[in-house]
């Protein structure tokens, strides 16, 4: 879990309006290659809508993003190719409904990335087995269950060897006995070292995987830092209270 | 009784030449309405405003005109304007553009069925738009189309007996043809009436071959309507 | 070239004095395609709830023979049933005038598509409400009649409106075995007067507006008699 020195991604003073309401105040910040960052917080606070502004599935209308020395947020950059070095998982996994979980994965690594099927074949295949499911290979999304599918949302966007992983509260939409899975999957990715941001409701993985964990209200930062100083000692009235209310409802610091 | 048989025997074989070209005018039309229909739709659903506009009000023309009465118009027109095109031609030509209102609109439901979360998903993968539209949208959206297109071709099989009106021998000329010749209207247009029957049942059950083939777990379309008949 | 012809037609030689000179005769044929219209959609209604009543509660035979003719009708071209009604059941001395023939044969194909708008609706109407009503000692004819129908007419309405814009439009297959609406009577006008693309414009205009105007009354109606928690799935 070696966090190197070196900054992927840098987010300046990005600000989302959404008509008359404002859902993004000017949120900075930085991840160092090799960090796992939890972005914790109420809902409808913004942190999907800064997820997907990484990567630019929602525009921004003011700040700037750069993934290393290229500034995702330039007109001039070609926002297909950032896209491919960002992976991006869903809250609800968005699997391409008429293919297998192994064209699912291979589809982006045949027609983005041009590789010969063969090779694809492979790389798929490969992910598939990283996320325990290279036998579930020839199965189509509605014969897996929500766990596998995510899992499946997750080789897919490995496969396409990304320097970043976005998470948008990916175990949000799953059966309570089926998080666990897909959480083991994301704690093996962080061990690895892979970069990733979560946006996240299970306080538990939050702390015992994250790096940094950023609290977020109301479209700004109200507190960031190392998860002890976040879950045991936080400096905002505000996190307290939120982490407070979090514990009544699950016992301990979430789940 | 058994010269009648054979009367209708003897005129199976010109009966059979009028059913295909029934079944040339259904596939020419059905091939010039996909194409057409599938351009309307996704200008539709992803084209700009006045194209979508421009579209809707083409879609909405072409359901509001009897197709009978737009075949003469067109039969007319044309020859008026100093087009020649044979009564085949100009019977495609119509047939196909009154299908493409009807198959854009399958189309366009079938489209927008898909769930939008994967384009976001195909996007994030970094796709570009018309990637998006080919390697998703289109294979779920022309696989969620199949039975609506079905109750189509049903519909302009027995529509392209109108095409009688300007002179085409279809199934139901060369039948009038018989009938007249041999004074056993009954007799003919019944076995007419019963190949029409032949061809509608033999054909959506192909389509419904076609649609367990290229069935996908989890994805299935649903019936929609037959040239504003609800099926 | 041609289309500098039509406009200057359309200027001087009187395409609209050509329209003026044949509205009379073309409001006449519009009457007997709506006469026509309603007429067929009228017999259809009633052979439609006939056949569905058949489909769903009949007995084996009552059941096979509303099948089959649902069947055979939904698989066949009206035009080929006109001609089987007009031209062929004078094999059987009956005889009949275009127009009733018409009435007929577009009254009893439409017959076969409401019987299925019909199906559908009672269907969709619960199994309990049908035991509930003999519960309360209502004969099968009486739950028919006072549960089952009044909501299914009313399930009924949305599909029922698009039949009769369909009736409509397909009415104008009438002309082709000679019945006096509105396209026949623009052939006779255009068999005197040479003028058939002219003439058969207006005929498609008229066609346009009627149908435009009527879809556009049936929105409003269904609107108006939506009831909450009756539709169709």
């Amino acid at each position: 879990m070696a966090v190197s020195s070196k900054i992927i991604v840098r987010v300046e003073d990005l600000h989302k309006r959404y008509g008359s309401e404002e859902i993004l105040k000017g949120v900075s910040f930085t991840v160092r290659q090799g960090e796992a960052l939890a972005i914790i917080g109420p809902s409808g606070t913004g942190k999907s809508t800064l997820l997907r502004c990484i990567n630019r599935l929602t525009e921004p209308d003011r700040g700037r993003i750069w993934l290393e020395e290229t500034e995702i947020t330039s007109p001039h950059t070609d926002i297909n190719k950032i896209r491919q070095q960002i992976g991006f998982v869903f809250q609800d996994f968005n699997l391409f409904a008429h293919l297998t979980a192994l064209d699912n994965v291979r589809l982006g690594l045949l027609k983005v990335k041009k590789l010969p099927k063969k090779e694809a074949t492979e790389r798929a295949m490969h992910e598939l087995a990283r996320v325990g499911l290279a036998e579930h290979a020839q199965k189509y999304p509605a014969q897996l269950s929500g766990g596998q599918q995510q899992r499946v949302s997750i080789a897919r966007a490995l496969a396409m060897d990304p320097k970043l992983m976005l998470f948008d509260e990916p175990t949000s939409a799953l059966d309570p006995e089926l998080i666990g899975e897909v959480l083991q999957v994301m704690q093996k990715l962080a061990e690895e070292g892979m970069t990733m941001i979560v946006v996240t409701h299970e306080m538990g993985f939050a702390r015992s995987v994250c790096d940094q964990v950023i609290f977020m209200e109301k479209g700004v930062i109200v507190e960031q830092g190392p998860p002890e100083q976040i879950f045991t000692n936080p400096q905002q009235p505000r996190t307290r209270q939120f982490l407070g209310k979090i514990s009544e409802l699950y016992g301990g610091a979430g789940r | 009784m058994l010269d009648k048989l054979l009367l209708i025997w003897e005129s199976l074989p010109l009966l059979i030449r009028g059913a295909i070209v029934t079944l040339e005018l259904t596939m020419s039309l059905l091939a010039i309405g996909f194409v057409l229909g599938l351009i309307v739709a996704l200008g539709q659903v992803y084209g700009p405003r006045p194209i979508a506009m421009l579209m809707s009000g083409y879609e909405r023309f072409f359901r509001a005109m009897p197709i009978l009465v737009l075949l003469i118009v067109f039969f007319y027109g044309l020859a008026f304007l100093g087009v020649s095109l044979p009564a085949f031609g100009t019977a495609v030509l119509v047939f196909g553009l009154h299908s493409s209102a009807y198959q854009s609109q399958i189309f366009r439901g079938s489209i927008q069925a898909i769930k939008p979360g994967q384009i976001l998903a195909a996007r994030a993968l970094g796709m570009t738009r018309l990637q998006v539209i080919r390697y998703i949208t289109l294979p779920q959206a022309l696989r969620l189309a199949i039975p609506g297109w079905s109750n189509e071709y049903s519909g302009v099989l027995k529509d392209t007996s109108f095409a009688f009106a300007i002179g085409v021998t279809e199934l139901a000329r060369q039948g009038w043809q018989i009938a007249t010749r041999t004074r056993e209207m009954f007799l003919v247009f019944i076995s007419v009436a019963l190949i029409y029957l032949l061809l509608t049942y033999l054909g959506t059950w192909l389509l419904e071959l076609l649609e367990r083939y290229l069935s996908v777990p989890g994805l299935a379309g649903q019936r929609r309507e037959e040239h504003g008949r609800v099926v | 070239m041609k289309w500098e012809q039509l406009c200057q037609g359309l200027a001087e030689e009187g395409f609209l004095r050509l329209a003026c000179d044949i509205a009379p005769r073309l409001i006449q044929g519009t009457a007997t395609t709506f006469q026509l219209t309603m007429l067929a959609i009228g017999l259809g209604l009633a052979g439609g709830i006939l056949l569905a009543l058949g489909r769903v509660y009949g007995n084996k035979l009552i059941y096979w023979v509303s099948t089959a003719y649902v069947q055979f009708v939904r698989g066949t071209p009206v035009l080929v049933q006109l001609f089987l009604i007009y031209y062929g059941l004078p094999t059987f001395e009956i005889r009949l005038d275009s127009l009733t023939a018409a009435i007929i044969g577009l009254g009893l194909n439409s017959a076969a598509y409401q019987a299925e708008y019909f199906r559908g609706a009672i269907q969709s109407i619960s199994r309990g409400q049908m035991l509930a009503a003999r519960a309360i000692g209502m004969t099968n004819l009486q739950a028919i009649r006072y549960v089952i129908l009044p909501q299914a007419l009313r399930i009924v309405i949305p599909p029922w409106s698009n039949e009769l814009i369909y009736t409509l439009k397909y009415s104008s297959v009438a002309f082709i075995i000679g019945a006096p609406e509105l396209m026949a009577t623009g052939q006779i006008i255009a068999s005197r007067n040479f003028r058939y693309f002219e003439v058969f414009l207006i005929v498609a205009f008229i066609y346009l507006v009627c149908v435009l105007i009527i879809s556009k009354l049936l929105d409003i109606a269904e609107q108006k008699l939506k009831i909450p928690g009756l539709e169709m799935r």
